[in-house]
């Protein structure tokens, strides 16, 4: 179990992005982060993924957690301006919106919509491309022109609208099938 | 383990592939695949197949990528997304030039003019040849370096790249002959495995010499060797080992340097190593800059397979070259790209020593940490521990570059200042240059004023200021120099080298190169930015990126207007635009 297991169901809440219940656990938007403390040395650890253990004691919100959660939040928020689920974690962390110079590619990279093609419905039809910084997603058009139109099944677990941009794109892009 | 096997029943489709890119990659591949070969395809070799399609064709078509996906049988993302990860792949639809000069703009490099070369070349050469600017390629002691369609070439001008290409200059100067294995063998090599393959040692003690000798990893976190050889030891086998020679950090060369001259020793050593741990398979990861160092390996363990003087039968061995990928040298990104996969690194628990390569437990070691085995257990480590300074023991290779007489690979005593360091062992500083600021452990150890020369170079003497050794390598800055231009340029190799897995990492190096260039730097953002990258970043290269800007808060603050400018610390005076004037 992970520590973010324990914690939801003992009804005590911790922030996620990349996380779902159906995927496996991604660990890459660090929104989770808290302060374990095992054998006398505490650590931050991403929740989603921390194992838990006996005599683990762990802390779910300090001054450096919050800080760490809304420089975090307002990074994201650069890319994502309109992000509610961003803007409502930029309220419980008191993250300024406009901190960093914005550009907006809207997809934050929580690769939800990557990782359920690939992990529950075994398309592959979205995938992440480059690395770092021009890190994106990208539909693999034959794919998106067969199989997308009648799933979508990813466009509600986005966070932000890139998704579906993303598809209207490569649509448009594409010849439709028939 | 292998997700890729689940899911081919109802694949979709993606691009068709045709009859044609069918043959044109197994025309590809044939040589590869040939018997006495690596024999049938596999989907962790992915990385080696996008090789050999990329120096044929000289970039990655489409077609061909589709034609690899349906041949290992899986999906075309996955293809696309591993090929674009890495820097040496080409994935577009034309062929960008007919040769690629990627010119070193990092380390010594910068300082030696590296940016303004690549410019110049780039006009001069015309579009059929590609000038990139590249992270450090480990050749800073000819600084200013290059590759040349993948051969280096030292102290570049563009007369000397100009020659190159037309074949007037051949490539690679070497500056070393490799000793062969009878050489070797004849001073005494491969006496102290054969030894262990006879019975004549146990593992234990083995184990026990090394972890009285204090050897610790030389790749750059100091973990312990004896102590790991045990943990591994100790978990269910197979065991599996990796050998990491991905040498990425900025201003480190000691793995080439050691690996050109004696390919031997390392190899012996990582076979006691394999020995003692139990090992079944060892791969050895070695950086695609390295063409050389492939070479020499490529010979050496050929050597190696057809001798007679050990008794025992050794563990299968695969050499594998990494594609360019700085993170790569992070041990779990690393196992990730021997998979055949993108180099990002994994999260911990569980350690690669429980559940590593191919979810076996592994043994991660760097060249060096292995050169140095045989020695160290022929005199029961004497040789190391009796070596030391300040109150230090043992030695280190530390690569020095930058602004001295004679930099190289120095082997000295560990806890060698950097004073010391650059008096005895490297000439002094070039004529006309004054010691004005360093980077002790490549782009990831930060970086320290002239003030604190007299600091003991080693593992854990540098915390204190901010500072880490990590691979030794140091390079050295003069008043000509500025420590906020290296500092930039460092964190845009983070932000380039970023596998842009966490978000810390991937829009924190980003975001503070950018705010980094601005001449007087938002002190409170950029605190803020490397609090969230040290404390949250999944991997060493995201906590690390921090280090440098924190250190040119606090050592240089004239030269970012973080404080009144005025004289620095080492007495000069600042110019206007907030950094000092470079030359
Ligand atoms: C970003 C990053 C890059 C690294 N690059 C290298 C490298 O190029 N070579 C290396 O041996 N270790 C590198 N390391 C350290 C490895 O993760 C690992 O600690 C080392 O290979 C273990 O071998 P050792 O104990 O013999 O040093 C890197 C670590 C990080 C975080
Ligand atoms: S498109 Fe949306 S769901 Fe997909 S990675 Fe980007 S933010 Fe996440
Ligand atoms: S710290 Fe950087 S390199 Fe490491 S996992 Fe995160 S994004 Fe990747
Ligand atoms: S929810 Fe744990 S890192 Fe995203």
């Amino acid at each position: 179990m992970t520590v973010l297991g324990a914690a939801q169901s003992a009804g005590i809440f911790i922030p996620t992005l990349c996380n779902h219940e159906k995927l496996k656990p991604f660990g890459g938007c660090r929104l989770c982060m808290v302060e374990a403390e095992a054998g006398g040395r505490t650590s931050l650890v991403s929740a989603c993924k921390y194992p838990v253990q006996q005599d683990l004691v762990v802390r779910t919100r300090s001054g450096q957690i919050d800080n760490i959660r809304k420089v975090l939040t307002e990074q994201l928020l650069a890319f994502a301006p309109d992000s509610e689920v961003l803007l409502e974690l930029a309220r419980e962390y008191q993250a300024d919106k406009d901190r960093f110079a914005k550009e907006p590619s809207f997809c934050i990279l929580c690769g939800l919509c990557v990782r359920y093609c690939a992990e529950v419905k075994q398309r592959h039809g979205v995938g992440f491309i480059d690395r770092g910084a021009s890190r994106e997603i990208g539909f693999i058009p034959e794919i998106a022109a067969t199989e997308c139109w009648d799933c979508k099944e990813c466009f509600p677990l986005c966070p932000t609208s890139a998704l579906q941009a993303a598809f209207v794109l490569v649509k448009s892009l594409t010849p439709s099938p028939s | 383990m292998n997700q890729a096997t689940l899911h081919h029943i109802d694949r979709p489709k993606g691009r068709r592939v045709t009859p044609a890119d069918r043959k044109a990659l197994a025309d590809l591949l044939a040589a590869l695949l040939a018997p006495g070969g690596a024999g049938e395809m596999r989907r962790e070799r992915l990385i080696e197949y996008l090789h050999v399609i990329q120096d044929a064709r000289g970039h990655l078509p489409i077609a061909l990528l589709a034609a690899l996906a349906e041949a290992l049988k899986i999906s075309q993302a996955e293809v696309y997304e591993v090929a674009s990860f890495y820097h040496h792949f080409d994935v577009v639809e034309e062929k960008p030039a007919s040769v690629t000069v990627r010119i070193c703009t990092t380390g010594a490099c910068a300082l030696a003019g590296g940016a303004t070369l690549a410019a110049k070349l780039q006009n001069l050469l015309g579009a059929d040849v590609r000038v990139v600017e590249a992270p450090c390629i480990g050749r800073c002691e000819k600084a200013p370096a290059a590759l040349i369609g993948g051969e280096a070439l030292g102290l570049v001008t563009p007369e000397r790249v100009s020659q190159a290409l037309a074949g007037t200059l051949s490539l690679p100067e070497t500056n070393a002959e490799p000793m062969l294995l009878d050489a070797y063998a004849a001073q005494g090599g491969y006496q102290l495995l054969r030894e262990c393959g006879e019975g004549k040692h146990d593992s234990d003690s083995v184990i026990a010499t090394l972890e009285q000798s204090g050897l610790r990893g030389l790749g750059g976190a100091g973990f312990p060797t004896g102590r790991k050889w045990r943990i591994v030891r100790s978990q269910p086998g197979p065991r599996l080992m990796a050998v990491n020679i991905d040498e990425g950090e900025p201003g480190t060369f000691k793995d080439r340097h050691y690996l050109e001259r004696e390919p031997h020793r390392f190899l012996e050593g990582m076979l006691i190593a394999a020995w003692a741990v139990g090992i079944e398979a060892i791969y050895i990861y070695l950086r695609d800059e390295y063409a050389e160092c492939r070479r020499i390996l490529a010979a050496a363990l050929a050597e190696l397979a057809g001798q007679h003087i050990l008794p025992q039968a050794l563990p299968r061995i695969e050499l594998r070259r990494g594609a360019g990928a700085y993170v790569c040298g992070e041990e779990s990104a690393m196992i990730e790209s021997i998979e055949g996969k993108r180099g990002m690194p994994r999260l911990r628990p569980p350690y690669v020593a429980e559940v590593g390569l191919f979810d076996r437990p592994t043994l991660v070691q760097n060249c060096e940490t292995l050169f140095w085995v045989p020695a160290i257990l022929k005199d029961g480590g004497a040789s190391f521990i009796n070596q030391g300074r300040h109150g230090r023991k043992g030695l280190r290779s530390f690569s020095v570059s930058g602004r001295v007489r004679q930099p190289g690979v120095k082997l000295a005593p560990a806890g060698i200042t950097l004073r010391e360091l650059i008096d005895e062992y490297c000439g002094g500083m070039i004529e006309g240059h004054e010691l004005y600021a360093y980077l002790p452990g490549g782009a990831s150890g930060g970086i320290l004023p002239a003030r604190l020369a007299d600091v003991p170079l080693d593992f854990d003497t540098l915390q204190p200021y901010g500072c880490f050794i990590g691979s030794a390598s140091v390079i050295v800055l003069s008043k000509q120099d500025s420590a906020r231009d290296t500092a930039l340029r460092m964190m845009k190799f983070f932000a380039a080298e970023s596998c842009g897995q966490c978000t810390p990492c991937r829009i924190g190096t980003h975001q503070a190169a950018r705010l980094m260039a601005a001449r007087r730097w938002d002190e409170p953002l950029l605190r803020d930015l490397a609090q969230a990258m040290t404390g949250a970043s999944i991997c060493g290269l995201g906590q690390a990126a921090p280090n440098v800007l924190l250190c040119v808060l606090k050592y240089f603050p004239d030269e970012v207007g973080a404080s009144d400018p005025g004289t620095d610390v080492a007495g000069r005076s600042v110019s206007a635009s907030g950094a000092t004037a470079t030359a």
